[in-house]
């Protein structure tokens, strides 16, 4: 335990050396920023800024770049030119200020309950045994903030069923869980929705969604479809070909728009309250 | 049978032997390592004939070369599933090959051969029994500053970079500690059978409850259990102890499998 301690106080200390956040920095920020993977241009001289307590969907096609960008903004991918900042501090490893949900890919699936999955990922990253091997005022303290994140996403009662056994609805909100433990301020959601069936997608959305305003967080909810998030969310994040487009619903799903970021002639068809985007073939 | 001093010996080197499986393997299974743990054991096969060949303790050539091969699968990183199973089939006949190779050089009797390949946990001394603790004490040391960060990064490996887990260290250095346990594990059940401690017990432990807490313990119970078990059966039986230590590890994994076992474990839980 006393080793895990003394690393956060390292880890402190290395964030201390940053500028100090002002008051009214925003929760993401990118300067001209560059991206590049082997060789790829994820994004090229792009420049946005999300806004405190804000909902927004990413979107883009397939391979265009919003896992690479959210790892960047974690710190895990490198900004190859330009700036990205957290909370006005530059991007960098284990800034607990992020929650992120990664992916679930088709990994196996432990044999684990749902309380030691996201027990787990409770302060992870420092050395020392796991966290319900702890005793007295620490163990207290990590299994009430075990409940809180259960609590947020109304999973208390899936805490004690093995996780192989949940439905994927249920491991979606386990992994949502595991993303707010310690109480971040800027949630990073890689494609929630997969996997899910039409009623499942609505309640992650809802849910997604009572938590921001709840904790008045700033989300990052990256997807295929933007359609289950109409509604909810503030503003769309396009991303591709190198660029990325930030800004209300209305105004960046147009077929001008999107047609240059996807590169090929892309109309935006209206109806019954959805949104359509057909490549003009 | 404890009036007997190698009887003594090798309850105490497998009592070492088990506690640090149980928790190794616990998280080889977790990790879906396990057939890493096989192919390391194949590796000190290699090792330990070579270190007879040059007149060194087949131990050092064991550590030696399980080490050097857990750090090389750690740092050559994650490949696909396919890919890793390809290497690891590779590396693993690859290594019999070069120990059978040592073997034929060495023209002594077959024993030595068997004593790698089955185990001979009877024939444990003193000074080895010194080594295995040493060793053993070592890893327990390691695991307990690594398996926090090792079971974020097992069960959320993307979560955990992104929280500043150092995936590759920690993966190496574990596989290195797997490395260890293996050749601790040779001394007892042989090259060949170290699945019986380091697998069995652990995926039988993941079973039968869903804690790592409870878990872990479980599994160095078990493997004591089972190792101790082999042993005194292996006294009245006149029987190989590996044999039994390999039948106690699938009988209770398979007992573990009956319907309606698991669901009675976690009422009581």
């Amino acid at each position: 335990m006393t080793v895990g301690d003394d690393l956060t106080g390292a880890c402190c200390d290395a964030a201390g050396r940053m500028p100090p956040p002002g008051p009214a920095a925003p929760p993401v920020r990118l300067d001209r920023a560059t991206i590049r993977i082997g060789g790829r241009t994820i994004l090229s001289d792009a420049s946005l800024t999300v806004s405190e307590g804000a909902f927004v969907g990413v979107l883009g096609p397939n391979g265009a770049g919003k896992t690479s960008l959210m790892r960047a903004i974690l710190g895990i991918v490198p900004v190859a030119a330009g700036e990205i900042s957290v909370f006005g501090r530059p991007v960098g490893r284990g800034n607990h200020d992020i929650g992120y949900m990664p992916q679930f890919h088709g990994r196996v699936v432990p044999r684990l309950d749902g309380r030691s999955f996201i027990a787990a990922a409770l302060h992870g990253e420092r050395w020392g045994l796991p966290c319900d091997w702890g005793w007295g005022r620490h163990r207290r303290h990590d299994a009430a903030e075990v409940d809180r994140v259960l609590a947020l996403v109304r999973a208390t009662h899936l805490a004690e069923r093995p996780i192989h056994q949940l439905s994927g609805g249920e491991r979606q909100r386990l992994l949502l869980a595991q993303a707010l433990v310690g109480r971040p301020r800027l949630l990073l959601l890689d494609e929630p929705l997969a996997s899910l069936d039409p009623h499942g997608q609505r309640a992650v959305v809802a849910l997604v969604n009572d938590i921001r305003r709840q904790l008045g967080i700033a989300v990052l909810f990256s997807t295929h479809d933007l359609n289950p998030l109409l509604g909810v969310m503030d503003e769309v994040l396009y991303v591709g070909r190198g660029a990325a487009r930030l800004g209300p619903v209305d105004e960046v799903a147009t077929g001008p728009v999107l047609s240059a970021l996807y590169g090929t002639p892309v109309e935006v068809i209206r109806a019954g309250g959805r949104i359509f985007v057909v490549a003009d073939t | 049978m404890f009036a007997f001093e190698f009887m003594r010996h090798a309850f105490a080197a497998t009592g070492i032997v088990a506690v640090l499986s149980g928790l190794v393997g616990y998280f080889m299974v977790l990790r879906g390592e396990s057939f890493a743990g096989h192919a390391l054991s194949h590796v000190g096969f290699a090792g330990a004939t070579g270190a007879l060949l040059l007149g060194v303790p087949p131990l050092w050539g064991l550590l030696a070369l399980t080490v050097a091969a857990g750090l090389a699968m750690g740092l050559g990183g994650r490949g696909t599933t396919q890919g890793r199973d390809v290497a690891i089939g590779l590396v693993l006949s690859c290594t019999l090959g070069f120990g059978l190779l040592f073997l034929h050089f060495l023209t002594t009797s077959a024993t030595r051969a068997t004593a790698l390949l089955f185990g001979n946990v009877l024939g444990v001394d003193g000074a080895m029994l010194g080594w295995l603790a040493l060793f053993g004490a070592a890893c327990l040391a390691a695991m307990a500053v690594l398996s926090r960060p090792l079971l974020f990064a097992s069960l959320q490996p993307e979560a955990a970079e992104a929280r500043g887990v150092p995936l590759r260290a920690v993966s190496t250095a574990f596989l290195a500690i797997v490395a260890v346990a293996t050749a601790e594990c040779v001394q007892v059940t042989g090259v060949l059978l170290v699945f019986a401690l380091m697998v069995g017990p652990a995926a039988t432990a993941q079973r039968l409850t869903a804690s790592p807490g409870r878990g872990i313990v479980l599994s160095v119970v078990l493997a004591v259990a089972e190792g101790w078990g082999g042993l005194a059966l292996s006294w009245w039986t006149d029987c190989p102890t590996s044999f039994w230590i390999s039948a106690l590890s699938t009988l209770a994994y398979l007992l573990a499998c009956l319907p309606g076992v698991r669901g009675r474990a976690r009422l009581r839980a």
